[in-house]
């Protein structure tokens, strides 16, 4: 494969060449260069130390914690409720998944079951996130090699969906709509209307965003071959979600582990074969189709009914009974200043948002705070393969190397 | 007890020191010399078959004898099952085996676990601080022993008061 050899060659000084005997000084050496902090490519601040001979990355070591804010000890000090804003700041461009991924690590933890709408509802906010989360991706990664055009359309639906967030929980980015035991609030008449039309509108654009990237030749050339992992690698790295699919893995937690309504759909996992960027774009790229099914398959399933489970020790009373009802009032009153108190025990709950495993470690010892919480970001295993993914190319590819993991560094620091 | 946790007790009688199953989760704690070895069987049996490395994580217990507990989550991708591992370390004695020679991924994730709670890992390639600056000197922050606000390394910033006419 012509791929191949870009990896492999490396571009040495021929002593027997005409030219190189008119240089008489010439050596070679190592050179060190500082990528970041504050480079535009990267997706927030992230230092990488790379070593070249010329133009290749011989080894690179990424220097990462500059916007490390001590999350996990942070949760250590809250109630169990309090730390739901917190995971909106982890990876702050797809807060829901974020949340959905906490709310279920703590339902597994309390053996919590959720109402079937409030499962529907979950599953069709989870799903237009990673709509969110792919349209970005692709939109800064295009940017990043240069194609600016679908920057501007990505954003532009992005946009639609955004307003959408906007008006079901008052926030664009930083959701926090998720609740321990069900959803904050339903989905009203207008809402579903705006999605459905949306769900209509958006597979065109989908094929549009194709267009201006399968067709152009700088798109193919800095992606195809590129950042080039194998499955048996991919998974002793521990990559997961496009990252990992794209080396041919089909390690999706969402028909492995099915949870919330996903079972209830029917839905395919792209699988890439060549484990390149193109293969991971592609992947992303068949995804959105795969959500608009989804969603569309839990609009036309989900019934009436609660949205928030009925245990008054864990979870909250809607909003309506707390201003006329004395023991709602109570019970919210006591939920927020002291919380609940869940069983002592060890849990792991990993979810399937669209950067890959999103896990959380939890451990009680039957207080209301958790005694100790670990989170599993996918955006910083991710960094870990990086060296191995960026040994050989160019300076110019480490930027879309990092790109291609869709990374986030609040998530990845935390 | 779960069928892993009898076949490592069955292969590993002095390194088993108990298991649990708690909401469909299998943890097996071990004793620290035997770590490596029942990694190893997990990793390669093919019985085990654990290929994937999610997570590794630690506790601090500050009232135990053996304060601190580093906990490893395993995935197998053909067997579509989980297995979490742990072990206890004395603040003594703070080092446990790495794992970096069975799964890749390891090295992130133990500099992290060296980085936010100070146990180290012996072999790994590179142990050093990861998310924590490498001059940083108020020790481990994810230990229990360690104030919220910090030790007050951050009250040493200097900040200008006024900006300068």
């Amino acid at each position: 494969m012509a791929f191949e050899d870009q990896r492999t060659t490396v571009y040495k000084v021929d002593p027997e060449h005409p030219e190189s005997k008119t240089l008489p000084t010439l050596r070679t050496e190592e050179l060190l260069l500082n990528m970041g902090p504050q480079h535009p490519s990267t997706h927030g601040v992230l230092k990488v130390i790379l070593e070249l001979e010329g133009e290749r990355l011989v080894k690179s070591t990424p220097v990462m914690g500059y916007l490390h804010r001590g999350v996990e000890k942070l949760a250590e000090d809250g109630t169990y409720h309090q730390f739901i804003p917190h995971t909106d700041r982890l990876d702050y461009v797809c807060a829901m998944y974020n949340n959905f991924a906490y709310c279920r690590a703590v339902e597994k933890l309390l053996d919590l079951k959720v109402p079937d709408r409030a499962e529907y509802l979950r599953t069709i906010v989870a799903e237009v996130q990673r709509i969110i989360g792919h349209q970005f991706w692709v939109s800064a990664q295009a940017l990043d090699i240069g194609a600016m055009t679908v920057f501007f359309y990505c954003f532009r639906d992005r946009e639609i969906l955004l307003d959408w967030f906007d008006e079901l929980c008052g926030a664009r980015l930083t959701t926090s709509w998720y609740r321990i035991g069900g959803v904050e609030r339903d989905l009203t008449p207008s809402l579903i209307e705006k999605l459905k039309a949306f769900l209509d509108y958006f597979p065109p654009k989908i094929d549009e965003y194709q267009v201006f990237l399968e067709k152009n030749r700088i798109w193919l050339g800095r992606t195809k071959g590129v950042a080039v992992i194998s499955a048996e690698d991919a998974i002793s790295f521990g990559l997961s979600g496009p990252t990992l699919r794209g080396s041919g893995v089909d390690y999706d937690l969402r028909k492995y582990e099915p949870y919330s309504a996903y079972p209830k759909c029917e839905f395919s996992v792209p699988v890439g074969k060549n484990g390149d960027t193109y293969d991971r774009y592609w992947i992303r790229m068949m995804e959105l189709y795969e959500s608009v099914k989804i969603i569309k398959q839990c609009l036309e399933q989900m019934e009436e009914g609660p949205i928030m489970a009925d245990v008054p020790s864990v979870t909250l009373p809607p909003k309506q009974r707390v201003f006329t009802n004395l023991e709602a009032m109570i019970q919210q009153f006591k939920l927020f200043s002291e919380g609940f108190k869940a069983p002592p025990g060890e849990i792991y709950c990993g979810t399937e948002a669209h950067k890959g495993e999103l896990g959380f470690h939890i451990v009680s010892t039957g207080g209301s705070k958790p005694y100790r919480l670990k989170i599993r970001a996918p955006s910083f295993i991710h960094m870990g393969a990086f060296d191995h993914m960026a040994r050989g190319y160019m300076i110019s590819d480490a930027c879309t190397i990092f790109g291609t993991y869709d990374i986030v560094m609040g998530e990845c620091d935390r | 007890m779960h069928q892993m946790a009898q076949r490592i007790q069955d292969e590993f009688p002095a390194g088993f020191v108990g298991a649990t199953e708690w909401r469909g989760d299998v943890a097996v704690t071990v004793t620290r010399d035997a770590l490596h070895s029942i990694a190893e069987f997990l990793r390669h049996e093919p019985g085990m078959d654990f290929d994937y490395i999610v997570h590794v994580s630690s506790v601090d217990w500050p009232d135990d004898e053996e304060r601190f507990e580093v906990v490893w989550e395993f995935y197998s991708i053909r067997k579509r099952r989980r297995i979490r591992l742990k072990t206890r370390v004395p603040e003594s004695d703070c080092i446990v085996d790495s794992l970096t020679d069975l799964w890749r991924g390891a090295d992130f994730m133990e500099r992290e676990v060296y980085d936010m709670m100070g146990i180290r890992f012996r072999n790994h390639p590179d142990l050093r601080r990861i998310l924590m600056p490498d001059d940083y000197t108020e020790g481990y922050p994810l230990r229990k022993d360690f104030p919220l606000r910090g030790k007050g390394w951050r009250d040493t910033f200097e900040f200008l008061d006024e900006v300068p006419q």
